[in-house]
């Protein structure tokens, strides 16, 4: 059902692709280089110009902190006579933008010295593991890599269940025992087999969790724990799944997330609505954790690794237009 | 990073103290920091927008009672108008039309509407004594009908199971039906997640909710959702007419400001809050709690109300004038202000009334517990004279003190040492308040 179309997309020139990601991600009115133009068109920077900036900025999540430090760059900038006009300023956001988050454009590297290779997919509830787990395996198994997917999240009505639907469909092998099982040990099984089978990749999805919920937080650090029992290696990739429609909280979650087990990589979901995922800012230059990929759907070729520069010009490109109001 | 709201606005509004009115002028800043904890809330920016007017509005020319301070008086202007905009209206279902009433759940991916089905389900089958029949239109997730197949079995609910192939607009119609002949009193409807841009989707549940006329369409949003919360809470509203908002995840930390902008957006009452992931975790909209929460005060208010009960306001008073000409502060007086602290429950109490994220931050309130105590029997254990002159306490006596409150010689060094710094610090700041120097102290606590 994936198949022949993905394929043509793949083989699609880079300029096409980019193109193809900027029409997804963010559907909104496009704003920067509409609406700000005209707005100060035959004017020079002036206060109203950076507030509308700030405007901006919060309005696509970027949050408090974060937006006063990009802006106060910007500003000095401006007081230094650096930036002759609008059109500078913007590419002065845009580089101050792409700035914070260009070393976290960090791409996931398969070590194949680790075999199988263990990624531990974590995040709150509903922000799209299984789905980004389903999606990495298509990647994984068109690369031509052996991929199995553990049922980890044995406590969600059906949860088992989709995680196999998206193992049939990407031709992952899938281990899962029956509802209600230890988390730990459905890991724990599942990699032994893996390892006996000449796997690849093992990708364990997780029951959904929000950060401040300590006996949850455990049974986290217990299944990272088991994993260590069998290689001490593992995991080899922590992946935390936040989706781009949440708002400051998600900094929390990076935090306390990395706190209990570690994260390693960010996935970015649900990039094709409207929210901007600008949260990633403060996140970026809070931990520095390298963004992996981001989700722009919910199929599975709708997953792209991350890159900054697309990232920023759809950010600041697009924008809703309510904040053109306030 | 940030102090909590109440933090700021009492040191923001301090400068009201005396002035007797609330100005245009001397609000300005109040409301900056309104504006920062807002969004740290994630308020949406107009909602904050349209907020700031109508506090100030109500805040200009407001009489600051002698009692209160303008900190105070400000903050219940503030949280008063926060309850009215999210409440005023129902919490909970309206079950007078006539059966099967038909309640559609709809909203963004992963928000919770499946669940949400099961713990209406539950609700309803429960406390409302009611036959219950779910259905899931959700063709397109993996498992997801399964997923409130099972949610059904486990709450006691029937489930209408559509022949496959179906397409969602046909199995809502075929649930009502069945609903109909089974004589079910309500039939709840789930549908896949949707973005609000997506034109098609968009399309398809309006038209399955024509199909079953729903009288109750539920619009249900992530407790955690940012900014962008408002843009599809209007999309959803202009495509169905929403009869109310679900908050969903009510469990985590985040400070929710998503209700505000949602309930004003669409104009509809919240009326449940998910507080878990079992089906029992539903509770009716409180729109105190919430607006507390979205202003980042905890308990504030009440803690305030507590602060003003529990501390005699002569003694307040006093050491306020000491503190102010920058002398005349001692340890008697010390010991006199942690027992006040014990007068309100001691350290685990006014933690515990803090928002989550001041409290987690601030020291262990056992150890702060602990802390006030041996701190008192130090004190306790000297000479009235050491008490108002600090200055004679030398070795001997230090190790006499200790003995007599049964702590470390280190002990009574260390809240030697404190009370220095606390001294020069009052010195240096002459003419501060109590307040702030009970901010420095607390600061100190192991
Ligand atoms: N539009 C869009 N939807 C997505 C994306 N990623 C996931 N989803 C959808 O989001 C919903 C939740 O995804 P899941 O993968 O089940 O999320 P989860 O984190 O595994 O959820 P729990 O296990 O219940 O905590 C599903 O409806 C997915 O189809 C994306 O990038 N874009
Ligand atoms: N902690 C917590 N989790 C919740 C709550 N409500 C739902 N969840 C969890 O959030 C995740 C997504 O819930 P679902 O009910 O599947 O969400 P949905 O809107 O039906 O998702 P899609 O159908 O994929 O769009 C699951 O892991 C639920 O257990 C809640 O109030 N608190
Ligand atoms: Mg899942
Ligand atoms: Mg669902």
């Amino acid at each position: 059902m994936f198949g022949s179309e993905s394929k043509s997309e793949r083989t699609e020139a880079p300029g096409g692709f980019l193109k193809r990601l900027r029409a997804r991600l963010n559907r909104g009115n496009s704003w920067l280089t509409l609406d700000i133009a005209e707005l100060v068109r035959g004017r020079a920077i002036d206060a109203d110009i950076l507030d509308e900036l700030e405007t901006r900025l919060l309005a696509a999540d970027v949050g408090v902190e974060a937006t006063q430090h990009i802006l106060e760059s910007l500003r000095q900038r401006v007081a230094r006579r650096e930036l002759a006009d609008v059109d500078a300023l913007i590419a002065a956001l845009r580089a101050t933008l792409t700035e914070i988050l260009a070393p976290c454009a960090r791409p996931l590297v398969i070590d194949p010295t680790h075999r199988p290779f263990v990624i531990l997919v974590v995040g709150v509830n509903g922000s799209g593991k299984t789905t980004s787990i389903g999606k990495l395996a298509k990647r994984l198994t068109r690369e031509g890599k052996s991929v199995m997917l553990a049922a980890g999240d044995t406590f969600r009505s059906a949860a088992v269940e989709q995680l196999e639907v998206w193992a049939m469909a990407s031709g992952a092998a899938f281990a899962a025992q029956q509802a209600g099982a230890d988390p730990g040990a459905v890991v724990f099984d599942a990699l032994q087999s893996a390892r006996a089978r000449g796997i690849d990749v093992l990708m364990a999805d997780t029951a959904g969790r929000l950060h401040n919920q300590s006996h949850l937080m455990a049974e986290l650090k217990k299944v990272r724990r088991v994993l260590k029992r069998v290689d001490q290696s593992a995991p080899h990739e922590v992946l935390l799944v936040l989706d781009a429609n949440q708002g400051q909280n998600a900094l929390a979650q990076a935090v306390q997330f990395h706190e209990a087990i570690g994260v390693t990589g960010l996935v970015l979901t649900k990039l094709d609505g409207t929210a901007k995922g600008g949260i990633v800012i403060a996140i970026a230059r809070k931990l520095g954790f390298p963004i992996r990929f981001i989700g722009i759907g919910e199929q599975a070729e709708d997953f792209e690794p991350f890159d900054a520069q697309a990232f920023v010009a759809a950010l600041i490109e697009s924008g809703p237009k309510t904040g053109a109001a306030s | 990073m940030f102090e909590n709201l109440s933090a700021r606005l009492t040191r923001t509004t301090e400068k009201l103290r005396g002035r007797g009115r609330i100005t245009e002028d001397n609000i300005a800043e109040a409301l900056r920091e309104v504006r920062v904890a807002l969004l740290e809330a994630d308020v949406a920016l107009p909602v904050i927008k349209s907020f700031i007017e109508a506090v100030k509005a109500k805040a200009l020319g407001a009489e600051v009672s002698a009692s209160l301070s303008p900190g105070q008086a400000f903050i219940g202007i503030l949280h008063r108008e926060m309850v009215e905009l999210m409440g005023g209206a129902r919490a909970g279902f309206s079950l007078r039309a006539q059966p099967p009433i038909v309640v559609l759940l709809a909203g963004l991916q992963g928000a919770g509407k499946t669940t949400t089905a099961a713990k209406l389900a539950r609700w309803l089958i429960e406390r409302e004594k009611k036959r219950v029949l779910l259905t899931s239109t959700d063709i397109s997730r993996p498992a997801a009908i399964l997923q409130l197949e099972r949610l059904a079995g486990e709450v006691g609910a029937q489930f209408f199971r559509a022949p496959p192939a179906q397409s969602p607009a046909e199995i809502a119609r075929a649930a009502l039906d069945e609903a109909r002949r089974g004589v079910f009193d309500i039939l709840i409807v789930d549908t896949a997640g949707r973005l609000h841009v997506d034109e098609a989707l968009m399309a398809e549940v309006r038209q399955i909710d024509a199909l079953v006329s729903a009288s109750e369409r539920l619009f249900v949003v992530d407790a955690m959702a940012g900014q962008d919360a408002i843009n599809a809470a209007r999309a959803f509203g202009a495509t169905l007419d929403l009869t109310g908002i679900v908050l969903t995840k009510a469990d985590g930390d985040a400070r929710g400001g998503a209700a505000l902008s949602v309930r004003q957006v669409t104009g509809k009452p919240i009326v449940f809050m998910g507080v878990g992931e079992k089906t029992d975790a539903l509770e009716p909209f409180d729109p105190e709690r919430m607006a507390s929460r979205i202003l980042g005060m905890g308990d504030v208010v009440s803690l305030v109300e507590q602060v003003q009960r529990e501390v005699t306001s002569d003694e307040a008073t006093r050491i306020a004038q000491k503190v102010a000409r920058g002398k005349g502060f001692d340890l008697a007086d010390l010991k006199g202000q942690l027992e006040q602290v014990q007068k309100l429950g001691g350290m685990s109490s006014l933690l515990d009334k803090l928002p989550a994220a001041a409290g987690r931050r601030a020291v262990s309130a056992d150890q702060g517990d602990r802390e006030v105590r041996r701190q008192i029997a130090i004190i306790n254990s000297m000479t009235q004279r050491e008490r108002r002159q600090p200055g004679v306490i030398d070795g001997s006596r230090r190790r006499r003190i200790a003995g007599g409150a049964g702590v470390q010689v280190q002990d009574v060094n260390r809240l030697l040492k404190q009370f220095q710094d606390m001294q020069r610090m009052m010195k240096s700041m002459k003419g501060g308040h109590l307040r702030r120097l009970m901010g420095a102290f607390k600061g100190r606590l192991p």
